[in-house]
């Protein structure tokens, strides 16, 4: 098919430090991935096909953090050949699991792991994209909600605001119906400090919330530690809680540090 | 082209492969000299921040080391400390687990036969250019797959790392009636990949019968999943828990991925032939005939044609689900208790691209001490560069680019999961005069 009038926009999806599970939720779009691959070139995307066209890209999505030197120069190549980037999943907007090594001694860490750890280049920390280049704009999750990820590239390509909800997950479990498994079940839940976006599938799977969504928009963190621990939750599991997958997003951060 | 041209091919990042990685062959006067399978990926040392974290954790931790396989990771997380704490989990949340597995090896075969694997036999570069002369070829691709992700979804709250798994079980079981709808999609997916069987049999395959050790799970009376003895073709036959006596990994300086090698023989294979070769008689009636229809008569030494067992094991899966489904009465508790405080607990599950292997030490509070994890790809690393110094003599007389991308399908045989192993490709190919 040839002739398709004006040329389409380039998407280009980059990975650093990561599971590769964000990337995959556009893999996972079965019903509309063919219909994304027609409305825009995917012009540089590894891990669906060996074809890369050259930059610069019009949309970027980025996923993982920052671990080495040489990522650390990379983001900024792939920053200057990309008119928009976005960050998506909590490694590339807050660090993600594997900043967990920022309160540990790196090389230390590295010698439980390898034999020789002088032939790894690594930094002593692990930060989120936003850390080092300019963003357009972050998806969180862990992973990235696949529907949300087809909103932030379809509004990327009518140039407009992505609809991205910015309230709690317990927004959601009100929207699903969900009985509060904080007030029903004394089940220690991050939903009501953590960003919606999941469709608050843990308390609907009878757990609570462990944040993989990150801090909601100015989140009480103090007030929900508070009820945490009237409900007899310790500080060290308080820590563990808010320090995880976007245990290096500020808020979250601050109030672990509270409990070390 | 002359032997004493230098020539030079370069793959800096290989392609369709999940996660970062090159690939290096070194000619020398016509011959391959060496070959390095390079994995870039940045290390992330999950093993080591583990320390200190509740044993109740390792689930959705270790999911994180991959976004393809996450089920894996929990399973081979939750079998560790239930076989520390000395309990197994049966009935039926082992038959929900068995299910939430055969989701992933569905979702997971799906993606590389179709979107990974099959464009190299048919000279496309993606799923996605393929789609223009084989539109549907590849949604059939794209919903067997997408079956595999329902399953994840109605079980485990998500396709990519799901939520519901939990040490000893699940949080909630769902209803019977919550799996109505994929009844009717898994009788679907089963015709489906049967014409995917059909349909990979008919593919072009370069003669490449090769001898290897086969090692993978072996259970008495089920094709392996979660359980079973670790086996091997040249007479290994071991509990999980002397894994670490009989392999051990080496740190080589050019990646970031361990080699796991069996301390007495070196390289060996797990993944799907692995399992097709070692428990042939233990698939379905409907998936061994398939296979023998499709050439296979319980044995395949051919990496390339991986792609036939893959969907062998894709047919299995969705008679697994399907069998699983209709037999399936909502247990009474969703979860066992489990306290492996003050143990140590070992697991290994078949990952998708084979036997992922957990250890945990567990402090007296519930802490993690320590951990090792040794997912599929490191153990496969010496195998792939071991396929290449056989394979590329064969080729050798091919222009670079044609070279290169025969060089990446031997790697893509393997379907490696670089995130994974990073604990993958430039091809660089260098001629020394």
């Amino acid at each position: 098919m040839k002739g398709e009038g004006k040329s389409k926009q380039k998407l280009a999806v980059w990975k650093f430090a990561s599971c590769d599970g964000c990337q995959l939720s556009l893999l996972d779009c079965e019903d509309e991935i063919l219909a994304v691959s027609e409305a825009i070139e995917i012009a540089n995307f590894p891990e669906a096909t060996r074809r890369v066209l050259p930059g610069p890209y019009d949309l970027s999505l980025v996923e993982g953090s920052i671990t080495s030197q040489h990522d650390a120069e990379r983001i900024r190549q792939v920053r200057a050949e990309s008119e928009y980037l976005i960050t998506i999943g909590a490694c590339a907007t807050a660090g993600g699991i594997q900043a967990l090594r920022n309160y540990r001694d790196v090389r230390e860490m590295a010698s439980v792991v390898y034999a020789s750890p002088q032939y790894l280049d690594t930094l002593e920390t692990s930060t989120a994209i936003s850390d080092h280049v300019p963003v357009d704009f972050e998806l969180r999750g862990c992973p990235v909600n696949k529907q949300q990820l087809l909103e932030v590239i379809l509004a990327f390509l009518h140039r407009r605001k992505p609809n991205i909800a910015t309230h709690s997950v317990c927004v959601e479990c009100k929207l699903r119906g969900n009985v509060c498994v904080m007030t029903a079940h004394g089940t220690p839940c991050l939903g009501p400090v953590t960003q919606a976006g999941c469709g608050a599938i843990c308390p609907a799977y009878d757990r609570g919330c462990y944040g993989c969504f990150g801090p909601m928009e100015t989140p009480n963190t103090a007030a929900l530690t508070a009820q945490w621990k009237a409900m007899g939750v310790s500080d060290p599991d308080i820590l563990r809680a808010y320090r995880s997958f976007n245990g290096y997003a500020e808020a979250f951060k601050t109030e672990a540090e509270k409990h070390e | 082209m002359s032997e004493k041209e230098i020539r030079t091919i370069k793959v800096d990042y290989l392609a369709r492969v999940e996660g970062e990685g090159a690939m290096h062959v070194k000619i020398k006067d016509g011959k391959v000299d060496d070959v390095k399978l390079k994995i870039f990926e940045p290390p992330r040392f999950f093993e080591a921040f583990l320390q200190g974290r509740r044993f109740e954790e390792a689930p959705d931790i270790t999911a994180r080391i991959c976004g393809i396989c996450p089920v894996a990771y929990q399973m081979s997380a939750c079998h560790a400390m239930e076989n520390g704490a000395g309990v197994r989990v049966e009935g039926a949340i082992r038959e929900l687990r068995r299910l939430l597995y055969c989701g992933e090896w569905i979702e997971s075969h799906g993606l590389h036969v179709f979107m990974l694997h099959a464009p190299d036999f048919l000279g496309y570069d993606s799923a996605i250019e393929m789609a223009k002369d084989h539109r549907e070829l590849v949604q059939m691709g794209l919903r067997l797959k997408k079956i595999g992700n329902d399953i994840g979804i109605v079980l485990g709250g998500r396709e990519i790392h799901p939520v519901n798994v939990k040490v000893g079980g699940f949080y909630k079981a769902p209803r019977k009636r919550d799996f109505l709808k994929l009844v009717e999609d898994l009788k679907w997916g089963i015709e489906a990949a049967e014409k995917t069987i059909q349909w990979c049999a008919g593919l072009p395959f370069p003669d490449f019968d090769q001898e290897y050790e086969f090692v993978s799970l072996r259970h008495p009376d089920e094709y392996p999943m979660s359980e079973g003895r670790i086996v091997s073709n040249h007479g290994l036959d071991i509990d999980v828990s002397e894994y670490e006596e009989h392999f051990e990994e080496e740190h080589v300086p050019y990646t970031n991925a361990l080699h796991s090698v069996l301390k007495e023989r070196g390289s060996y294979f797990v993944g799907p032939m692995a399992r097709f070769n070692l428990n042939f008689d233990k698939l379905s009636p409907r998936a061994q005939a398939a296979a023998k229809a499709a050439g296979l008569d319980g044995q395949c030494l051919n990496p390339f044609k991986s792609i036939i067992v893959r969907a062998v094991e894709l047919l299995y899966a969705f008679e697994e689900a399907l069998r699983v489904l209709e037999n399936y009465e909502r247990p009474e508790v969703p979860a066992i208790e489990v306290d492996p405080s003050g143990k140590t607990g070992f697991g290994a599950t078949e990952a998708p691209r084979g036997i992922l292997y957990h250890r945990y030490g567990v402090l007296g509070n519930g802490d993690i001490r320590d951990a090792k994890i040794v997912p599929p790809t490191s153990q496969n690393q010496k195998t792939i560069e071991r396929d290449l110094y056989r394979f590329v003599p064969q080729y050798i007389d091919l222009p670079d680019d044609e070279l290169q991308w025969h060089c990446e399908q031997a790697i893509r045989n393997y379907d490696p999961c670089i995130s994974c192993a990073t604990h993958f490709l430039k091809i660089h190919r260098e001629e020394v005069s």
